[in-house]
């Protein structure tokens, strides 16, 4: 996947074209510059699809100030400013790891460890067999379900060194990513245990 | 008006001014890097902090920050100073301590400020922040871990030059100003990046480990590469010309250079006439200034004077012109021509050949119909003003001819002179833009007067300016753009065929026996005939002096006391910065030598008494005479029949802007710069 | 404790449907067209008497904000922004309202456009929450086809359009001025200020920023009037909030209380107390990153409200309570912070620029035991010369938490650099 060589060419294909039409209607005429993180998104999901590996090669980022009618320098600029666009290819499955406080206090580190020993690969590493990209993130926003693994759009929570590398190894066994959310079956931001709001008892009061 | 109190003086400053620019009334001097007044406002170097009464006790950015009116600044309080130390600290801990191998030593506003705000040890133990080289081209070099991150580089290549192509990528402290992809810069006007670096993160590529600021003496110069008569300073050592810089005038150039004028300096100093040459037997030969004037003298004696012809260059001084005019009126010729590209065209009044509407006047303008030019080539300093009109908004341009990226947008509304005749009628769709513009003005590229309905399309052009409401009392909308720096200031000594009186063209092709080339090499050299005797009078080794019989050494611009006209009719003067190398000498001296040497010696042997002669003789040049722009009152039309306009569409003047003349042709850096932007004829001429 | 009644965000906790049909069921889009058949002065109004303040962590009063707003258009557009890029480590309220509550959030866009005469809405949703604004793109489109956006949206007479747009990863886009800049199609850059939104905003039009807690609670707040919310919490301090705690508790969860809520009470009755009790309490962070740490003799006794946190050099912030117990090397939890805040800055401006990564680096070395107590002296000037010198409140929000550790640990803090030597200085040229 690494040695994945720029390519030459890009062009929005069918899938492509309809969220492209569709995204840049949303803002007034003239200020269809807004819809840059977006074409972005679109075309790195789309290299996505047609290579196992979601990055924006540059060709597709000038597509995308063509489209937009901006210099491609101002592309070039949204596109290393934010983090979520890979400048190079990835592997299959990109393990976001957040590590923030919150996430550390409630042991990213295990969670850091369990993934560099299932993929083989460090942070900003890709996996040898091109499965698994490792990269560090700042504070996903899932803070009472730390530590979070972000895979690719979806969120595990509440993981532990051991659930981490059973996923993992499902997703080396060929298997398909599970739904995300909490790992141990706890109903999205509510206590574990111990619920003392919104106790379905209570009912839908008013 | 607001009024405002900084460090105890009270100005009164206009609403909406800065607390920067009040300070600046007040003759308070703020420190600032990202700061500068012809480009946007930044306000992140934080270095022009001061403390504002009455406002939360922290330090404002003073670029920024709109007066109010009784506001009391302080910018020398304690807070402030360590304010403005602390940011130096920071600025400082990241940029390495190079100044000894940097070449922004002693022009360096970090450098400057570090004196004021600096410590004088570091506090800073961890690692310093170093980033890969990048290249941005010939003429731009990059030490970019020097870089302070103001951004005017960005700002000036997005907002003047009109070229978006530096931008800042990344974030933070890995934010990294630059192309991204490997490019040479493409704006014309890329070298005043340079000048606005206020570190060395971007230096003078030609000019890198030349010398220090201090090693250089300045001399007040005017740009002749182009007819914008951009001021410049040349800064030279011993007799070297080093470098050209811009110099400020708001009127003109504001405080920007185009990269030709800039960086063909290096063609300066190469092939270079420094010595008379007689051809004999064919070939050149050295020889003194006696053999050559004997040579010429013998020649010019033998034919009658009808027989006799004078063609100036592009990059004549207005003295050396009107010498070798007054120095053929005394020998009898009528012939003499400045128009080498072989344009003819009435140039009766003034206006017929000015760019009446004045470049500073272009900011007035709310509709621009450009005709066979490409501004951008042929005056880029000029157009960046046209760009600055643009962004103000309100204003619409069109373009009739090749089209080109000119940096704003001008729709192309036809390629030839059928466009003009669609607008005369009124029957074309830019009419209506016209039709309602309140200050509509017209661009006629001189190139168009060069073709052989030259009169007719200028002819032309002026029934479009008085059709369009272009010439009233409080506004003149006629504009003919030169490029060449001479030519408005022959027109406006006349020197044009006399009564009877041969053209270039009729010149050429054995027209006359005797032709008398001074620093024209843009004319087609082969079209002189086999058995015309030339003598070239010049700088350089270019198209001219291959053909000529004799070669007289000239002065290049830097080289002598010269007067210029430039295109808007703006009469200026440059300075004599070094001596021409070797036995070369100012122009108007070789002619006033020779016309002694022939018995018709000029009425002039000094400067004073040549440019008295000159103000006496075309008032326009006497000191008192200030510049001003002309109402277009005058409203009677150029010479010129409209029908006989022909279909042929406009072409480009310059086939590429670097090389252009002789100056720039022997330009290493020119070529490099072409290279760089055309692979292809890279490989060719390499 | 708060009655459950009393809780603006009865599915906090996702056990209801989040779709159109459940929402009205809990009394969203009950009689919008009255609320905004009132008129933009009386809403406003009613949200000022509520005493509102914006729930994204600055507390600016909600109704005071609405009414810079232009009343007569000079012939632009105006807007409104609503702030979903929940980026303040510890933070994870507004993805709840996202996901479950959409339709409180929808509404209260329609309300809050309708109030400051904006007839379109963007909501600035961050990128990493691809599932949340899946989710609530599709309550957006159910709104859509109910009438309740679009044109007379809601029956009310009032065209309101809204419109979801992501971010890419940018924490500083949480910036309500770097998050206009992002909106345009740029870096998510801070403008300087003046001119502020309400004059100058997104595309240059007048333009108002409110976080999504604000805004999804306001439909609450108007149908149940202005006393009942200002009754709740205490004085300038009014209504709930939910809080996110995370951290060495039991029971990490969000929750909603009202404002002024005892911290001990939060953690203890909610989360579950601190792991190993109370007492094994050693530092808690109470309103997201950036606010100063607090030390467990200043949590026995404080108050969660705006004013009680400030009074103590602190902040509620986001409301976003990070937990440390007695295990926890505090000195690594606000270097981690340090490294966040250096991995976030725009590098705009030359003291964020270059002091967060110093900061960074020197905390780099405490937490190493490679500092002296002079660089300790160091790390916190250039905290001052930070904050406060740069174009927007990152400054401040990097410097603080260092600043607040100093004052909470100070003599731990210096405990670390007894036995450091540092190695003999190299003379080098001035800085």
């Amino acid at each position: 996947m690494n040695n994945q060589v720029e390519p030459q060419h890009f062009e929005f294909d069918a899938i492509a074209e309809a969220d492209v039409a569709k995204e840049i209607a949303l803002y007034p005429p003239g200020k269809q510059a807004s819809a840059v993180k977006t074409l972005l998104d679109i075309a790195q999901r789309q290299v996505g699809r047609e290579t196992g590996s979601a990055w924006v090669p540059r060709v597709a980022m000038d597509v995308v100030a063509k489209r937009l009618g901006v210099a491609p320098i101002r592309v070039y600029e949204n596109a290393t400013f934010y983090t979520m666009f890979n400048a190079k290819p990835i592997g299959k499955y990109h393990l976001q790891l957040c590590t923030t406080t919150p996430c550390w206090l409630r042991g990213s580190d295990d969670i850091v460890s369990a993934c560099k020993k299932i993929s083989g690969a460090n942070f900003g590493q890709t996996s040898a067999d091109g499965l698994f990209t490792m990269t560090e993130v700042e504070c996903l926003g899932a803070c009472v379900n730390a530590p979070i693994l972000q895979i690719n759009d979806d969120y595990y929570e509440d993981l532990n060194a051991e659930r981490t590398e059973a996923l993992l190894n499902k997703l080396k066994g060929g298997e398909a990513l599970p739904p995300p959310g909490s790992t141990i079956g706890r109903q999205a931001s509510a206590p574990i245990t111990n619920q003392t709001t919104l106790l379905p008892a209570n009912g839908p009061a008013e | 008006m607001a009024k405002v109190t900084v460090d105890g003086i009270e100005v009164e400053i206009a609403n909406g001014s800065t607390v920067l620019q009040a300070a600046e009334a007040a003759g308070v001097e703020i420190p600032r890097f990202c700061y500068h007044e012809r480009l946007s406002v930044a306000g992140n170097c934080r270095m022009c902090l001061v403390e504002i009464e009455k406002m939360p006790p922290r330090p404002q950015a003073s670029c920024a920050l709109p007066v109010s009116d009784g506001m009391v600044v302080h910018t020398d309080t304690e807070m402030v100073r360590k304010a403005r130390r602390g940011v130096m600290e920071f600025l400082l801990i990241n940029h390495p301590l190079d100044c000894p191998i940097c070449d922004q030593g002693g022009e360096c506003d970090l450098q400057d400020e570090a004196v004021s705000y600096g410590r004088d040890d570091s506090r800073y133990d961890e690692g310093k922040r170093a980033v890969a080289q990048l290249d941005w081209g010939p003429l731009v070099k990059t030490t970019m871990t020097r870089c302070i991150h103001c951004t005017r580089c960005i700002r000036f290549s997005t907002e003047v030059a009109g070229v978006s192509e530096l931008g800042a990528t990344a974030r933070g402290e890995s934010m990294q100003v630059g192309t991204y992809i490997q490019k040479a810069l493409s704006s014309e006007l890329s070298g005043n990046i340079i000048d606005l670096c206020p570190v060395g993160a971007l230096t003078s590529k030609p000019y890198a480990f030349t010398a220090r600021p201090w090693e250089l003496r300045k001399t007040d110069s005017v740009d002749v590469l182009d007819a914008v008569g951009t001021n410049i300073r040349v800064d030279a050592r011993g007799a070297e010309v080093l470098r050209i810089l811009p110099r400020m005038n708001d009127d003109v150039n504001e405080e920007w250079l185009g990269d030709k004028s800039r960086f063909a300096v290096d063609g300066l100093k190469r092939r270079r006439l420094d010595r008379p040459w007689v051809r004999e037997n064919g070939k050149l030969r050295a020889a003194s200034w006696e053999e050559a004037f004997a040579a010429i003298a013998g020649r010019m004696k033998a034919v009658t004077p009808d027989r006799l012809g004078a063609i100036t260059g592009d990059q004549c001084d207005v003295e050396s012109m009107l010498a070798l005019k007054e120095f053929f009126a005394a020998l009898g010729s009528q012939n003499l021509d400045c128009r080498q590209d072989g344009a003819v065209f009435d140039a009766s009044r003034r206006s017929f050949y000015l760019f009446n509407t004045t470049i500073a006047g272009i900011e007035e303008a709310d509709a621009l119909l450009i005709i066979g030019s490409n501004p951008r080539h042929e005056a880029p300093v000029l157009n960046a003003r046209i760009r600055k009109r643009w962004l103000a908004g309100g204003f619409a341009a069109a373009l009739i001819g090749t089209a080109h990226d000119l940096t704003y947008p001008a729709e192309q509304i036809g390629v030839g002179p059928d466009a003009i005749t669609a607008l005369l009628d009124g029957t074309h769709a830019f009419s209506a833009t016209l039709e309602a513009a309140k200050a509509p003005m017209i661009i006629l590229g001189a190139g168009v007067l060069a073709r052989p309905d030259g009169a007719a399309i200028h002819a032309a052009a002026w029934q479009l300016a008085l059709k369009y409401n272009m010439l009233s009392a409080e506004w003149h909308g006629f504009n003919v753009l030169h490029h060449a720096a001479a030519r408005t200031g022959a027109l406006d000594i006349g020197f044009l065929p006399g009564e009877g009186g041969k053209a270039t063209s009729q010149m050429l092709q054995d027209g006359v026996d005797v032709l008398w080339l001074q620093g024209a090499d843009e004319l087609d050299v082969a079209a002189i005939g086999a058995k015309t005797f030339v003598i070239y009078q010049g700088h350089h080794g270019d198209a001219g002096a291959a053909r000529a019989d004799v070669i007289l050494p000239g002065s290049a611009y830097t080289e002598k006391d010269g007067t210029y006209v430039s295109t808007e009719g703006r009469v200026q003067s440059g300075f004599l910065a070094v001596k021409a190398p070797g036995d070369a000498r100012e122009d108007w001296r070789i002619i006033r030598a020779l016309s002694a040497y022939m018995g018709h010696a000029l009425p002039y042997d000094s400067l004073q008494d040549m440019r008295a002669h000159l103000a006496a003789t075309y008032p326009l040049f006497a000191p008192a005479n200030a510049f001003r722009r002309f109402a277009g009152t005058d409203t009677a039309a150029p010479a010129g029949d409209v029908s006989a306009m022909s279909d042929a569409p406009f072409v480009p003047v310059f086939e590429t802007y670097y090389q252009t003349d002789a100056v720039s042709r022997a330009s290493p850096t020119m070529a490099a710069c072409i290279a760089a932007h055309a692979p292809v004829v890279a490989e060719a001429a390499e | 404790m708060l009655n459950d009644f009393d809780r603006i965000y009865k599915n906090l906790y996702g056990q209801m449907d989040w779709r159109l049909e459940s929402a009205r069921a809990r009394g969203d889009w009950e009689g919008t067209a009255e609320i905004l058949a009132k008129g933009r002065d009386v809403i406003v109004e009613e949200v000022k008497a509520s005493g509102m303040r914006g729930r994204g962590g600055a507390g600016f009063p909600t109704g005071l904000k609405w009414s810079f707003m232009p009343k007569q258009s000079d012939g632009r557009p105006s807007y409104l922004v609503v702030n979903a890029d929940e980026s303040e480590p510890g933070t994870c309220k507004d993805r709840d309202i996202i996901r479950h509550e959409p339709h409180k959030l929808i509404e209260g866009c329609l309300i809050a456009g309708f109030a400051m005469g904006a007839n379109t809405g963007f909501i600035y949703i961050r990128g990493e929450y691809y599932n949340e604004a899946q989710r609530l793109q599709a309550a957006i489109d159910e709104a859509y086809a109910a009438g309740l956006l679009g044109k007379n949206a809601a029956g009310s007479g009032f065209d309101f359009e809204l419109v979801l747009h992501r971010g890419a990863g940018a924490y500083i886009c949480g910036e309500e001025s770097a998050m206009l800049e992002s909106l345009e199609g740029k870096k998510g850059m801070p403008r300087m200020k003046p001119p502020f939104p309400a004059a100058m905003g997104l595309y240059g039009c007048p333009t108002t920023v409110n976080n999504v807690e604000t805004i999804a609670g306001v439909p609450t707040i108007l149908r149940r009037g202005a006393a009942w919310f200002s009754a709740l919490g205490r004085p300038k301090n009014s209504g709930t909030k939910i809080f996110c705690i995370s951290g060495h508790v039991n029971n990490p969860c969000n929750v909603e209380e009202e404002l002024g809520v005892p911290l001990k009470d939060l953690i203890e009755k909610h989360a579950g107390g601190v792991r190993g009790g109370w007492d094994n309490l050693q530092a808690i962070i109470p309103g997201g990153a950036s606010a100063p740490v607090l030390n467990k003799e200043m949590c026995d006794t404080q108050l969660m409200d705006f004013d009680s946190l400030a009074a103590v050099k602190s902040m509620m912030g986001s409301g976003a309570i990070i937990v440390m117990d007695k295990s926890t090397d505090v000195v690594k939890a606000i270097w981690r912070l340090s490294k966040f805040f250096k991995h976030e800055s725009c590098g705009q401006c030359t003291p964020c620029r270059e002091g967060t990564g110093w900061m960074m680096r020197m905390m780099d070395r405490v937490v190493q035991n490679k500092a002296s107590l002079a660089d300790i002296g160091l790390l916190e000037q250039v905290t001052t010369q930070v904050a406060g010198h740069t174009i927007c409140a990152f400054g401040e929000a990097a410097s603080w938490p260092i600043q607040g550790m100093m004052r909470a640990f100070r003599p731990m803090v210096e405990q670390r650099t007894i036995d450091y030597q540092p190695p003999p200085a190299i003379p080098q040229a001035a800085e």
